[in-house]
């Protein structure tokens, strides 16, 4: 099968191209360097299966990142038949000398200039037909995200992969170690084919940056955005739960219990307080967590996350940390294990070390289910959004005094140099599949992980089979039992217990857990929880949640990322003490205050 | 005509890169974003609280903190 590899720098859209190409889901995000994973497809051209890889986007050839590393290998072990390059229009004085590097390695090789329209909106005029007789490559422009140009580059990477000869990867390697013949080249070909006006036109970038990055606004508007944020999630999110809550119950009432009247109790037990209520007390979250990615795609593709890491740089700084490392917490409000993934783009190990360490402590999508729904089992109606919100604080200290307390285990001088890019609003369609995306790796965790969850927990709280459901006496009993000198003092019973035991596996399972410890679901749940808890409990029950480890996929990536097992050890160890502590802290306060 | 350091340009002014004094590493990548000897640079702004320079090449927008600005030596065109 031919192959065809996808180059470009960060910012240019290459995985909207790579989405259009193959109909997949690949992650859009306008941030440099945010697709760390190959991706690959195949695809029929002129009625031949090709493989499509989208490679990670890169600066140039030279190998200094992690990034540069993975594109140089896969094209010094990898036989390329076609290169399909895509450089930003608007940029093409700096990106073409990428173009250059790849035409010096005598690879075959077609040039899509994208974001075409936002070229001609600068004012900038590109001849690719001169272009491409002095660069001995066709080219196209494209605007990739509407669609035009799109039937041109199609044809063009058909006629280039029928004829194209594939370089062998031996010839590459010699071929890679000599290029300084590009910049003298790139000059050349930018002054007979672009012209590009001395001052820019005040667009609209420029305009929203003087607002977004004022001086003394800035900030302060930042965290007013974050916070609208949060409260339309749950404005919106609120109505559509209970929607939900609602089906699943009448589908229990009306079908699934006059279905299985017949089967012996404890069968009936399992399949309906066991897995009916506890998958479905979790899946009355799934709008929540759409509408949590729906506004994450937003924020991340508009291009606003890189003025935060400029707004934040000068604290991050001090912390030993730097902007990349804020957004990479921000992005793990989300989940984790991407933003873990992210820090790859840093070349200072010290500093990925020092950020995957304080990224678990990001209040991630899971955890809020477990503090949505005890917060509204609890508090006031009136108090539950604070609560919220004291939490997301938390979650800030918590990663702060951790970097604070270990920056000079972790010292690093790395540069910091980032593209701040234009603002761009993501098309529907964008949002849609990154939505759809997400709902897909939720729904795959779910049939993983929350199963198999709460049908142990229903196991662990149902036997041995002549005691009383979730009794003392019960397995889960006499775990919570075992435990009771470790968590008595922070005010979790044998209850909470269990699903905090679950909870290192994933936070999904908590809720579901909960569900099926108490036997109950619904409005009974929370009914049953704020008779049994008073606040000081709960709260101190969340905040431990929130500190100790996320979940077993986060240590597993952690473990990967960083290659180290002590490492992953400590990254376990001290989040489970700091929680501890906390909640210690918080929960004996509260109690000699007399509450 | 003298040179000054990037660091030291106020919001709006205008200057041509005379030398990048990093090392090989971080020249590589300065260049790749567009800071090559002779190019006009800008520079938008300064962040607060010691923060880093917002600056402008060509289309380019770029932030980088002032510790890099510093070794960036450019001439001022009045």
């Amino acid at each position: 099968m031919k192959r065809v590899a996808l180059v470009g720098m960060p910012n240019t859209g290459k995985s909207t191209f790579f989405n259009r190409a193959t109909g997949a889901s690949a992650r859009v995000g306008n941030w440099p360097g945010i697709t760390v994973d190959l991706l690959g497809a195949k695809l029929l051209l002129a009625g031949e299966m090709v493989e499509l890889v989208d490679l990670p986007g890169i600066y140039d050839l030279h190998g200094f990142s992690d990034d540069e590393q993975v594109v140089r290998h896969f094209l010094e072990n990898n036989p390329v038949d076609l290169v399909v390059i895509i450089l930003n229009a608007t940029q093409i004085e700096r990106q073409l000398s990428l173009a250059l590097q790849i035409k010096q390695l005598c690879l075959p090789a077609v040039l899509l200039l994208n974001m075409a329209d936002e070229a001609k909106k600068f004012g900038i005029t590109i001849d690719a037909e001169k272009m491409s007789t002095s660069l001995g490559m066709p080219v196209v422009m494209l605007s990739a995200k509407y669609g035009n140009g799109y039937q041109d580059a199609h044809k063009i990477i058909t006629q280039a992969i029928q004829s194209s000869m594939p370089v062998p990867p031996e010839k590459l390697q010699v071929l890679l170690a000599a290029d300084d013949q590009i910049e003298t080249d790139m000059e050349v070909v930018l002054k007979q084919t672009v012209q590009v006006p001395v001052q820019l036109s005040d667009n609209l970038t420029t305009q929203l940056d003087r607002l977004m990055l004022h001086p003394w606004l800035g900030l302060p508007l930042f965290f007013l955005i974050m916070y609208l944020l949060f409260q339309a999630i749950f404005l919106l999110g609120k109505p559509l739960q209970d929607g939900v809550g609602w089906l699943l119950e009448a589908f229990k009432q009306g079908a699934l219990e006059p279905l299985l009247a017949g089967l012996p109790a404890a069968l009936h037990g399992l399949l309906i307080e066991g897995i009916y209520n506890g998958v479905g007390t979790v899946a009355t979250f799934v709008p929540v967590i759409v509408l949590f990615f729906l506004f994450m795609a937003l924020v991340e593709d508009s291009g606003y996350l890189s003025r935060a890491a400029f707004l934040m740089d000068a604290l991050m700084a001090k912390l030993g940390l730097d902007g990349r490392s804020f957004v990479m917490m921000l992005l793990g409000f989300g989940c984790n294990v991407p933003a873990l993934m992210g820090t790859r783009v840093m070349r200072s190990r010290s500093l990925r070390l020092l950020t995957m360490l304080v990224i678990p402590f990001s209040l991630c999508s899971a955890r809020l289910q477990v503090f949505v729904f005890i917060t509204a089992a609890i508090f006031s109606p009136k108090a539950a959004p604070l609560v919220l919100f004291s939490l997301y604080l938390f979650s800030f200290a918590a990663a702060f005094i951790t970097a604070l307390l270990f920056k000079n285990r972790f010292q690093n001088n790395e540069p910091f140099i980032l593209e701040l890019p234009p603002y761009r609003f993501p098309t529907l369609r964008q949002m849609v599949l990154r939505g759809w995306h997400e709902v897909r790796h939720f729904l795959n965790r779910a049939s993983k992980f929350i199963i198999a969850g709460v049908v142990l927990v229903w196991l662990l709280t149902h036997f041995p089979q002549n005691v009383a459901p979730g009794s003392i006496d019960t397995w889960a009993g006499t775990i919570g039992h075992f435990m009771e000198p470790v968590l008595s003092p922070i005010g979790i019973d044998q209850h909470l217990a269990i699903a905090l035991i679950f909870g290192f596996v994933a936070k999904e399972i908590v809720v579901g857990s909960l569900a099926v410890i108490y036997g109950l679901e619904g409005s009974a749940l929370t009914g049953m929880m704020a008779q049994q808890l008073d606040w000081v409990q709960a709260y101190s029950f969340m905040l431990f949640t929130l500190i100790y480890t996320p979940c077993l996929s986060t240590i597993a990536t952690i473990r990967s990322e960083s290659k180290s097992m002590p490492y992953t050890l400590f990254a376990v160890a001290f989040p489970l003490g700091l929680a501890w502590l906390l909640s210690f802290a918080f929960y004996q306060a509260a109690r000699a205050l007399g509450y | 005509m003298a040179t000054v350091n990037l660091e030291t340009l106020k919001a709006g002014e205008t200057a041509t890169i005379a030398a990048v004094h990093t090392d090989r590493a971080l020249s590589y990548r300065l260049a790749a974003l567009g800071f090559r000897i002779g190019k006009r640079v800008e520079v938008i702004r300064h962040g607060r609280f010691s923060g880093p320079l917002h600056v402008r090449i060509g289309a380019t927008d770029i932030m980088l903190r002032k510790k890099e600005a510093q070794k960036i030596e450019v001439q001022t065109l009045a």
